[in-house]
């Protein structure tokens, strides 16, 4: 039985270092389901939010081997019910004039947005959770979808505590 | 110098952080119970410093231990200095157009020797020959392109086998990088997965640190390679050059300290188990915990049994000496894995050459897993329990810890088993049949080799069938004394390693027991030894093939020999006639085809040590490596000759 999970990856803000994180999850033939990076609140460090269907055992052979790559920082698997995980779509739907009233209604349903129209398409940006994205782009299916961009899911943890301090402090006195 | 650069955190500090972020657990590098992650670069240390270090192999050496305040130099001045400063005596290397600007202040320098080898993997694996004969780190260089891909083989075979190594490769210019430009490779790209880590320098200043964490990181924690690709832009600016330089590693924390409970754990099972066995690998020996290991095996009276990275980390005269364990290992070796209760792996790592077919290796046994890197543990085989740690400290703490159990406990009753080990040993000796063809047996004149040469030699193999002989007709009684590939079964390793070896321990008879395939790939090296005044033996255990996949083509492809056959042995053309290749090396080359001539050729070769020699021994191509587990199967079912398996359950 395959199972996901979010790894939250801390990691030196350096370059060739997302290569290094994608390039062992391939040479590891560990399957990826998605992968978003971006800054932090701190210069020096990188967040990478990977998203890995793996058992329990290969989970401990993902995070082990991430942690041997000399510019990780830190590994935190975030649980679905301790975190808010969040996804990004834009989609372009087929909408006329007969078809756009019906198309608003499933955006509203959805709480998404239209953020460009033409005479017979619309561009819908929605964020949300992995079940919101795709129950959202069930209900548009019937209108034609023509466009799907999706991003990969950045997760953070819920309550007080930043997962960034720890290594912040490390960083700082180490510099 | 203000501060430390990496300040070792309080002990508390690690735990705190893997165990108290509440929301969202934590999956930090290892398992619950297994040591937090953090530590130690002891504070205070700097990279010229960094070297006693328990982690380190033998440790970096030290720099002279003296600050050079900053002085205005080029990048390519920074770079000597640099390696001058992290205490490196010898660089095996050969320039090229990207690398050159560092060639010129080498030439000035007094304290590196710089030794010019005709192919860059002849660098490469010379620098792993002598990381493991002098236990500091091995440095090769070489040039953009072609020098670097040259490279990759050694690099891999390094990363597989743990060897401390810095490799300095030139790159194109800064701004020509990712134009293709002449002699431009990916080398960061493509060396990527084959080093512990690796970087490219573009900006001058940052020269000495980089090469300062480059040793640190190939010779602690568990060593490898580290590759620094430098633009030659950065080698011709201007720079400043300062040492020591403080470490950006903020991720770079190996564990060297062993968890106390999890050491007594081990310690308790050992004093109760009834079949317990020491699973002893090339950690032990990159630890320099062989005496340790001894004092843990005489205290446990458990047999142990050494891997093929481990020969020489238990003296095989040792009465609890099984010997190697494997495909072709020994009976007993194989044999008291499979039949254990307790194994104690001890830097060792499960490889699929050990363990056969993993489901059924070890069935009964619980396993204690003891391994600098984290990764290892519960990698192939789970670990009942876990220890990660430094094997010096492992061993240092679970020495004393067995007194205590066997105090508490008593002494185990290993009789019973020891009856059956020793019944496995009598019935199932090593030995080998005499050929039929009335060639040599490969096996003895390897063995003669071993003999004539005694326990302080320094045997470096190649691979196929002469590296399993030598691993197991070669008596090994010191840390040191065998030097192979072992991971990656890289061909053409033995003629460089030799080489490199015979640099870092010159005092030592240093013998490549190579075989005519693996010689043929990299003995160019021999112009090297030769005019540098290098004098290794090569002992070329000639049987006219690529001998190991002959012997699987014999057993598995019913001995259709599909492109094995070499022509270089006995009643061949002898292409090419590794005697005449010795003396246009300017080496003597001495050939022996009969058993009658054999301890003469090889005293004789003994007697020379100005030059190197190189012996064309041939041998029957029929022999064949036994004992032998085929791929893939259970170690159960472990051949001691062909069609001859042991009865297992005969004493039950």
């Amino acid at each position: 039985m395959s199972t996901r999970h979010t790894l939250s990856v801390l990691v030196e803000n350096k370059p060739g270092v997302l290569t290094r994180v994608a390039g062992l999850f391939a040479r590891r033939a560990f399957n990826i389901h998605s992968l978003a990076v971006g800054p932090t609140e701190h210069d020096d460090i990188s967040r990478i939010t990977v998203v890995v269907d793996v058992d329990e055992l290969p989970l401990e052979q993902v995070t082990k081997q991430l942690n041997k790559l000399i510019n990780v920082i830190k590994i935190v698997e975030l649980e679905d019910d301790a975190s808010v995980q969040r996804e990004l779509l834009l989609v372009k739907v087929r909408a006329d004039l007969s078809q756009r009233r019906h198309v608003l209604e499933v955006v509203e349903l959805f709480r998404a947005h239209v953020v460009d129209v033409v005479p017979d398409s619309v561009v819908i940006e929605a964020t949300g959770s992995p079940s919101k994205i795709t129950a959202l782009l069930a209900a548009l299916e019937p209108f034609g979808v023509r466009e799907i961009v999706q991003s990969g899911i950045v997760a953070i943890g819920r309550g007080p505590r930043s997962i960034t301090d720890r290594a912040l402090e490390r960083v700082t006195r180490s510099a | 110098m203000s501060q430390a650069p990496h300040p070792a955190p309080p002990r508390g500090h690690a735990t705190a952080r893997s165990t108290t972020t509440d929301t969202p657990a934590p999956v930090t590098a290892t398992p619950a119970g297994v040591a937090a992650r953090p530590a130690p670069v002891p504070a205070g240390s700097t990279i010229g410093t960094a070297t006693g270090t328990p982690t380190s192999v033998g440790a970096l050496a030290p720099g002279a231990g003296t600050t050079t305040a900053p002085v205005a130099c080029t990048g390519a001045q920074s770079i000597v200095r640099s390696l001058e400063e992290a205490g490196v005596e010898v660089v095996f290397g050969i320039p090229g157009g990207a690398i050159l600007p560092t060639y010129d202040p080498l030439m000035d320098s007094t304290r590196l020797r710089h030794i010019l080898v005709r192919h860059e993997q002849g660098g490469g694996h010379a620098a792993a020959g002598y990381a493991y004969a002098t236990g500091k780190v091995g440095v090769t260089m070489a040039t953009s392109g072609p020098g670097a891909t040259n490279l990759v083989t050694a690099l891999a075979d390094a990363n597989m086998d743990s060897v401390p190594m810095v490799a300095i490769t030139g790159q194109v210019g800064a701004a020509l990088i990712g134009t293709d430009a002449f002699q431009e490779a990916d080398t960061l790209g493509i060396t990527m997965p084959i080093t512990k880590h690796n970087y490219l320098v573009t900006r001058p200043e940052d020269i000495p640190r980089v090469i300062g964490e480059a040793f640190h990181i190939a010779s602690t924690g568990r060593p490898g390679p580290v590759l620094v690709d430098i633009a030659k832009s950065a080698m011709q600016a201007q720079t400043t050059f300062s040492w020591p330089q403080e470490m950006e590693l903020p991720g770079y924390h190996p564990v060297t300290r062993p968890h106390a409970k999890q050491v007594r754990e081990a310690a308790r099972l050992l004093a109760t188990s009834r079949r317990p066995v020491l699973y002893v690998g090339g950690g032990v020996l990159r630890a320099g915990a062989s005496a340790l290991l001894r004092r843990l095996t005489d205290l446990s009276g458990a047999p142990a049994v050494t891997t093929l990275m481990a020969r020489g980390a238990l003296p095989d005269s040792h009465p609890q000496h099984l010997g190697m364990p494997g495909m072709h290992g020994t009976v007993a070796a194989v044999a008291a894995l499979q039949k254990a209760d307790l194994v104690v792996a001890l830097g060792a790592r499960f490889d699929d050459r050990v363990t056969g077919q993993l489901s059924s290796f070890a069935p009964n046994a619980t396993v204690v897993h003891a391994d600098i890197d984290p990764a290892e543990i519960s990698k192939n085989r789970y670990a009942d329990v876990p220890i990660v740690g430094d094997l010096a400290e492992v061993l240092g703490d679970l020495v004393p810890e067995l007194e205590r159990q066997h105090a508490q406990h008593g002494l185990p009753d290993l009789e019973a088993w020891w009856k059956q080990i020793d019944d496995w040993r009598e019935t199932f000796p090593l030995g080998f049949d005499e050929p039929t063809d009335g060639l040599m047996a490969p096996q003895r004149v390897i063995q003669r080799i071993g003999e004539l040469t005694g326990p302080e030699g320094i045997f470096v193999s190649g691979v196929g069938q002469h590296q399993m002989w030598a691993a197991q007709f070669i008596r090994y009684e010191r840390p040191g004394s065998w030097i192979n590939s072992g991971g990656l079964g890289t061909m053409g390793f033995s003629v460089p390693a030799a080489m490199g070896a015979k640099v870092g321990d010159p005092d030592r008879v240093v013998w490549a027991i190579d075989g005519d395939g693996c010689f043929q790939m990299t003995n160019q090296e021999l112009a090297t030894c030769t005019i540098n005044d290098i004098p290794i033996k090569v002992a070329v255990v000639n049987n006219s093939s690529l001998g190991m996949v002959r012997q699987w083509q014999t057993l598995f492809y019913e001995s259709r020999y599909s492109n094995t056959d070499l022509h270089t042995g006995h009643g061949t053309r002898r292409i090419p006639d590794f005697v005449k290749m010795a003396d246009a090396y300017g080496a003597v080359g001495l050939r022996c085809e009969s058993d009658a001539d054999l301890d003469a050729t090889i005293k004789r070769a003994l007697e020379i040590d100005d030059v190197p020699v190189v012996l064309d021994l041939t041998v029957s191509r029929d022999s064949m490596v036994w004992p032998m587990v085929a791929a893939g199967v259970s170690n159960d079912a472990i051949q001691y000759a062909r069609g001859i398996s042991p009865a297992w359950d005969r004493e039950d």
